[in-house]
């Protein structure tokens, strides 16, 4: 996995609570085989008319949030389904960092493994960060892990709090698998204590 | 021994490594696979040379855009179709043991995995699918995961947990004749929200909870993450230890017995305490229909659809608004006035030989509306046969249903089971998000008699008046 360093991107805003992984990439997009080319997809039915033209209200279509690397939403992003394809999508349409009150569990592990970085900020500053937004063209924020502090166009800072050993991956692109196999022979202890339950005879 | 929580019990015994601040490494005891979320999985595993730890606790089945239709004719969908082969191929090449579309023993993973006796209590499952917390009605800690997620636990057979918060759910009181399992849980989503278990595994328990089978116990768990909960649990009991009894893969003999004795014990001890904790009264509780675009968007059968502007939350009444909207409802209407145009009684919330039973007993002698079209998909070719062997099947089909061969179906519509845009449906299945059941799509869910009742009147009916045969 790609390390994730410090960038500067234009922010999107995304104002609806409860956003689903089905409308972040709908279940029409998921019998691919790969994991890369969902950006194409993404908020599909939110994005697109059934003709396939483009809904011109719709954020990812307004000129103004071209080149968009930052999304910002309400609180439960990402809730439903578990289908990484949700964070594949984003990250395939070149969002890199995600910011909202809240997120539902199973979508914001799955972020982290794929190089997203969801950013948890209480409801008030999230609110005056759509209001900054909705009042200036181009906003953009400067994420910067390491520090984990975000800079404004005015170059306020706001700080925000992350999982050490999640930001420690996302830094370094660690492989969870590589990882794991470190603790091989607590694992393989492990293994060899289980109730006999816990086995299966498979030739049933 | 400090007092234990039954959640508590079962993550100390499956923790293969831990450190303060960090996620803790969990043994996984048994890893359900399907089509849909495994293919990159396998192709991680393939790039970096790895093999299957566990084949032989790793099960995979063909559920979430096969066709329910005949079986004999090959899969249409050539996307879909390249999807089931790579996962039969995968199954081939790394050893695990595959319910294909031939199989007896197919059908939906979180049906199938209960049946098969591979579900047991005190386990670890999981599945790169949310719907994974079904399995929680064993009493074991059964997790929804990513795909990345099922690459990590194919390569170690262990997961990265941080350790979740634990949420009691009692349900106490005697629900009303009508009142299932399924309007129990609707009304707990209503009550909580879709993020009230954020980060929570709950434990459901109560007077209410404890009579229930281990179908309607299914249900209960099945539509937990829908409360946005990790994972929900309900304490295995002698209901749980009559349903393994014979399974296939369960234990046998000794094995079965001293496994009993050690199950026996996984209960939250009487002086432990959870972090929080929300009672209910389920002879409060009325037969449920959602009316909006998230399960908790809910009320009683009996109500109207709300007025947005009655929401104090400014972002849910735009939620609320933005629903209303999509679902074609106005503030005010009575619910049971809402027409329907098509009836989905299926899923692996409500697909099992209890649900479609209860359903038939309604259906009995009627017939379904004019103008609605209703399907029954069996939760699995087991449930499809049983209820064959039972005659279930031809009331239903006497009635005007279509009877289905097994799978995910029109829970979400990834085979050609949809709705077309602007359909409404009542659901006995557990999302009703926008486009869920196919583009521009309504859905209410339900109960499966709530579905049976709403197919031949045509709108939604209170179930508790309902003359149902026996």
């Amino acid at each position: 996995m790609e390390p994730f360093k410090q960038f500067t991107g234009i922010v999107m805003s995304l104002d609806q609570v409860n956003v689903d992984t089905d409308q972040i990439i709908p279940k029409q997009f998921l019998k691919l085989l790969e994991r890369t080319g969902f950006g194409q997809y993404l908020f599909h039915d939110w994005r697109f008319h059934p003709n396939g033209s483009p809904k011109a209200d719709f954020p990812l279509n307004q000129p103004r949030y071209k080149g968009a690397k930052i999304l910002l939403a309400r609180a439960n992003f990402g809730c439903g389904s578990s289908r990484e394809h949700a964070a594949w999508a984003l990250k395939d349409y070149g969002f890199r960092v995600l910011i909202a009150p809240s997120y539902a569990d199973i979508f914001y592990s799955n972020c982290f493994k794929n190089g997203l970085l969801p950013i948890t900020l209480n409801d008030v500053t999230v609110s005056q960060l759509f209001e900054e937004i909705a009042q200036q063209e181009g906003y953009s924020l400067n994420v910067n892990l390491e520090n984990q502090r975000i800079r404004k166009p005015n170059d306020e800072k706001l700080h925000f709090e992350i999982d050490l050993f999640r930001k420690q991956c996302l830094l370094e692109g660690l492989d969870d698998i590589s990882l794991t196999l470190w603790h091989e022979e607590k694992i393989r202890s492990h293994e060899q204590r289980l109730h006999p339950f816990q086995l299966v005879d498979v030739s049933r | 021994m400090p007092p234990r929580t039954l959640f508590e019990k079962i993550w100390n015994s499956h923790v293969v490594h831990e450190e303060p601040g960090r996620p803790s490494l969990i043994w996984v005891d048994r890893h359900l696979v399907h089509e849909v979320t495994s293919a990159q999985a396998f192709e991680g595993l393939r790039l970096a040379g790895r093999r299957v730890r566990r084949p032989d606790l790793t099960f995979a089945t063909v559920d979430h855009d096969i066709p329910t239709t005949d079986r004999s004719i090959p899969i249409q969908d050539p996307i879909a179709k390249k999807q089931v082969e790579a996962l039969a191929r995968n199954c081939t090449d790394f050893g695990i043991t595959f319910f294909d579309l031939k199989s007896p023993h197919q059908g939906i993973v979180h049906v199938i995995g209960p049946e098969l006796g591979i579900t047991l209590p005190g386990t670890t499952i999981v599945c790169g699918d949310s719907h994974t917390s079904t399995h929680g009605a064993f009493g074991s800690l059964a997790l929804g995961i990513g795909t990345s997620e099922v690459e990590h636990v194919l390569a170690t057979q262990c997961i990265w947990l941080e350790k979740p918060r634990s949420l009691e759910v009692r349900v106490d009181g005697a629900p009303s004749r009508g009142v299932t399992a399924k309007d129990i849980i609707l009304s707990i989503i209503g009550h909580i929200g879709t993020a009230g278990g954020t980060g929570s595994v709950i434990e459901y328990r109560g007077d209410a909870i404890t009579p229930l089978s281990m179908e309607e116990r299914m249900t209960i768990c099945n539509m937990t993450i829908e409360g946005g909960a990790r994972a929900g649990l309900i304490a295995p009991d002698e209901t749980t230890f009559r349903y393994i009894r014979g399974r296939r893969y369960a234990p046998k003999g000794e094995a079965l017995e001293s496994a009993e004795d050690y199950w026996r014990e996984l209960r939250t001890d009487p002086d432990a305490s959870f972090d929080r904790c929300i009672e209910m009264d389920a002879g409060k509780i009325a037969p449920q229909v959602t009316w909006g675009t998230n399960p908790a968007m809910v009320t009683d059968v009996t109500g109207e659809v709300p007025d947005p502007e009655d929401f104090e939350d400014l972002h849910m009444r735009k939620a609320a608004a933005h629903a209303l909207k999509y679902m074609a409802l106005k503030p005010g209407t009575p619910i049971q006035s809402i027409k329907l145009d098509r009836v989905f009684i299926g899923s692996c919330t409500n697909s099992r030989l209890s649900d479609l039973v209860a359903a038939s007993r309604v259906v009995k002698g009627r017939k379904v509306a004019p103008d609605v079209r209703a399907m029954v998909v069996p939760g699995s070719q087991m449930i499809k046969y049983q209820a064959e062997k039972e005659g279930i099947d031809r009331i239903f089909t006497e009635a005007g249903f279509e009877w289905r061969e097994s799978g995910c179906s029109m829970c979400l519509g990834m085979n050609p089971d949809i709705l077309a845009p602007g359909e409404r449906c009542a659901s006995t299945s557990n999302r009703n998000f926008e486009g869920r059941q196919g583009r521009d799509g309504r859905t209410h869910l339900v109960s499966p008699i709530m579905a049976a009742a709403a197919a031949t009147t045509g709108h939604f009916v209170d179930v508790r008046e309902w003359d149902m045969a026996s």
